[in-house]
This record gives C-alpha cells, sequence and structure tokens, in this order.
C-alpha cells in the first residue's frame, strides 16, 4: 500500500500540523521513552563510577551538578519522565476500554500536568546554580 | 429494435457529412473521428459559456484544488493540481462540486461515487489533509466561517492511484477478506427457524455493523501504511462484529480470535486513534481492536 509514488508532502510526516491528539500522543511517547532509554545509560555510567571509590563518585556529581546546563537537562529530563508516566496511565486506561471518548482530553491533561509539575520544580533543579 | 432501425439512417447521415468533412481535409480514414471530435470541442466550448455564466452569476465561489494523475495519458504521467471554480450553493457536498467541475470543465476528471449518501462507501477523499467520504463533508463545513475560499481534494494517501482520485482497493477488500466478514453458524435453537439476538448484544455490536468499507481508516493509519499485512482497522472492526455476536458458536468464536491475534493483527495497533478521527460512520474502532486485544489475552491467560 505504501509503494505508490511520492505525493510529496501528502503522506506521513509532512502533515504533521494535520495531527490530531491521538497522533501527537504516541509520537511523544515515542520519543519520550527513547529520551528515558538514552538515559538509562548515562545513568548506568554515572553511578558506575561508584565502583572507583565514594570519593570518585562524589567528585563526579559535584562536578556534573556544577555544570549549568546539567542542571536544565535535569528539568528536561523530569518533564519527559512525567509525561512518559501519566500518558502511560493514559494509555493504561485506553488498553482497559475506559474512557477512549475522552482520550484527546486525557492527553490534553497529561502535558498541562507535565508543564505544571516542570514548572513547580525549576526552582528545586536551578537552585544555587544561576 | 426500434433503435436498431433508426441507428443505421443516423450513421448513414453522418457518415456522408463525414466523408464530405474528410474530403475537405484531404483525408478519408480518420474523417468520421475528426468529426466527432469537432462535435466535442463545441460540446465542451458551450459547456464552459455556461460555466462561466454560472460562476459569475453565483453570490459564492469555492476554488477545488485536484489532485490529477493518469498514467495512460502521457502528458498527464506526472500529478499535478488542476483548479476549479465552482458555483457554490448552499448544501453544497464536495462530492457534489466535483460533479460540478467533472460536468462543466473537464469530462476525464475521475473519481468514484454512486448513491452519494454515505451509504455505498465509494467516495473516500482526502479532503483538506483528512479521509473523509465526499458526499458526506458540507463544502460550508470546511471553513470556520461561511464558504472556504479554497477546498483540497487528493486520493487517499498509502494507497496506490490509478488515476486522479481513484485508489486501488483491492489490498483494502483483501484484508476484509481475511477475517471472513461473514456469519457463518447454521444452527438454529430448538424451536426455531432464526437465530435470535439479545438487545444487549446488538447493542454491543450495533455501530461495528454500519461499516461501508470505504477505506478511510485503512488510509489513515500510520500503522498500516508501514506495514502492509497489517489488518488496519476496519478489518478488525469486521472481526469484532462477529466474534462479540453471541450467536456464533464458541469454536467459531476461537477461531475469529485466531485470526485476529496474529503477528500483524489486532497487536499491531499502537492507539493513535487517526481511524476513529476519520471514519465518516463514527464507528468507535480503536476501542473495538483494544476490545479484541483484551479478548485475546483472556483466550491465552490461563492460571492453570
Amino acid at each position: 500500500m505504501s509503494q505508490s509514488y511520492d505525493r510529496g508532502l501528502v503522506e506521513d510526516f509532512g502533515r504533521w500540523t494535520e495531527f490530531s491528539a491521538g497522533m501527537w500522543a504516541w509520537i511523544f511517547h515515542k520519543f519520550t521513552g527513547w529520551v528515558l532509554v538514552g538515559y538509562l545509560f548515562t545513568h548506568i555510567a554515572v553511578l558506575s563510577t561508584a565502583m572507583a571509590g565514594p570519593e570518585v563518585y562524589t567528585s563526579t556529581l559535584q562536578g556534573l551538578e556544577a555544570l549549568l546546563v546539567v542542571r536544565f537537562l535535569e528539568v528536561g529530563l523530569l518533564a519527559v519522565a512525567v509525561f512518559h508516566i501519566l500518558n502511560g496511565v493514559r494509555l493504561l486506561l485506553v488498553d482497559l476500554g475506559i474512557g477512549l471518548e475522552s482520550q484527546d482530553r486525557s492527553f490534553y491533561a497529561s502535558l498541562i500536568l507535565t508543564g505544571a509539575i516542570v514548572v513547580a520544580s525549576v526552582p528545586t533543579f536551578l537552585a544555587g546554580a544561576l | 429494435m426500434s433503435t436498431g432501425i433508426t441507428r443505421p439512417e443516423e450513421e448513414e447521415e453522418t457518415e456522408s457529412q463525414a466523408v464530405g468533412a474528410a474530403r475537405a481535409a484531404g483525408e478519408s480514414a480518420y474523417g468520421q473521428a475528426r468529426m466527432n471530435e469537432t462535435e466535442i470541442d463545441a460540446a465542451n466550448e458551450a459547456s464552459q459559456r455556461r460555466a462561466r455564466r454560472a460562476v459569475e452569476d453565483a453570490d459564492h465561489t469555492v476554488e477545488l484544488k485536484v489532485f490529477r494523475y493518469d498514467p495512460e495519458v502521457p502528458e498527464k504521467e506526472k500529478p499535478r493540481f488542476d483548479s476549479f471554480t465552482v458555483p457554490f450553493a448552499k448544501g453544497m457536498t464536495v462530492l457534489d462540486a466535483l460533479m460540478w467541475a467533472r460536468d462543466h470543465y473537464d469530462s476525464s476528471l475521475t473519481f468514484r461515487h454512486s448513491c452519494r449518501q454515505a451509504v455505498c462507501g465509494s467516495d473516500a477523499l482526502f479532503v483538506d489533509g483528512k479521509q473523509r467520504l465526499g458526499c458526506k463533508t458540507q463544502v460550508a463545513d470546511l471553513a470556520d466561517d461561511g464558504v472556504p475560499g479554497e477546498v483540497r481534494i487528493e486520493p487517499l494517501p498509502h494507497a496506490e492511484v490509478v488515476k486522479d482520485l481513484v485508489v486501488d482497493m483491492e489490498h483494502f477488500y483483501d484484508q476484509m477478506e481475511s477475517v471472513e466478514p461473514y456469519f457463518q453458524d447454521e444452527d438454529t435453537p430448538d424451536g426455531l427457524n432464526e437465530q435470535r439476538q439479545s438487545r444487549e448484544n446488538r447493542e454491543k455490536i450495533k455501530m461495528s455493523t454500519r461499516c461501508i468499507w470505504c477505506g478511510a481508516c485503512m488510509s489513515s493509519c500510520n500503522i498500516a501504511a508501514g506495514d502492509n499485512e497489517y489488518l488496519g482497522p476496519a478489518a478488525i472492526n469486521k472481526a469484532y462484529r462477529f466474534a462479540m455476536d453471541e450467536r456464533e458458536g464458541e469454536d467459531l468464536t476461537e477461531h475469529r480470535l485466531n485470526i485476529i491475534e496474529q503477528e500483524h493483527g489486532v497487536w499491531r495497533c499502537q492507539t493513535q486513534f487517526s481511524c476513529t478521527e476519520v471514519c465518516p460512520k463514527d464507528i468507535p474502532l480503536t476501542e473495538h481492536i483494544q476490545a479484541l486485544k483484551r479478548e485475546a489475552v483472556k483466550k491465552n491467560l490461563k492460571f492453570w
């Protein structure tokens, strides 16, 4: 079905301006999922410095936390994780067949809630760095 | 046989005219065709004059941007968009506008349509970036206020274009057939000549029976676009309609679940809700797919 010739922006991601809530939820869920998988590796790498001794671990963490970009990345990580959790709950409800007619609203709700939590976390994450 | 008697006379007449015209042109072999072509040209011109007048008289006009493609004509091999100005009338559907354009501007403009009342499922089109039924889409609804200036009409995405707005539906029909979309149980309960359905069960499958095989959902589905073997929303909906029907026996229901729980069955669905958004009959397709997923799990989960 997809072997048709190139019809330009008719097909697929070129139509992103026309995507509906369910499609955006899917794209964000995939994206945040991959970000979390990627983070897992850096997370393990940082924790592994503890194998060289407690001092190395402490100095690694202090060195990372001293970087402003790391503070901002942490805010981003929280945003990604919170959205993935909330949309995951939404997908759980979808799988159980609960409230499918309001799936778009639950997507917007998870977006708004994510935004609120992230904004509220900014003072904590950026404390002392600015 | 009255037509059989009168026709030869007509043919003789046109033939003698054609011969005269052909002699004048110093050619005989293509005389007839040439005559007809000039007639066609004259008729075309007349209809275009009528079209111009209608467009001038109209309070509102709509600009149709229609996808054109014809692999059999070298000049039309390259996909392009044609513009048709159509006078707007209250209650005009996208299909009405297309038919007006075809009847007044270009009789080669090709699209499927039949019942014109959202029952036959022939005219699923990609209108302004969404899969819709041409006959069920009011032109006025395509703009936030009043009449839209421009309406973009394309063939269904993710399907091979045969010509203009006509796409190849063969694959879609194959997927529909593969779920065996017909009632199979022939046993009738004792003392009855018919298979009665409870009201509750009828309510359960009610929406799923509304499918008109238009293919809008299949075209909107991102997964079906990338996986040719995926059954697609319409076929799974058909499977739901029969798997949930209590009148079919248990072994038949199990047979149906076996079909839909294959690798390219229900589990390909990623709940993007695209199909549910575009379904012209408002079938909750994602809900039905999810219900079948649960049935498939229940069938395979055994705690003993």
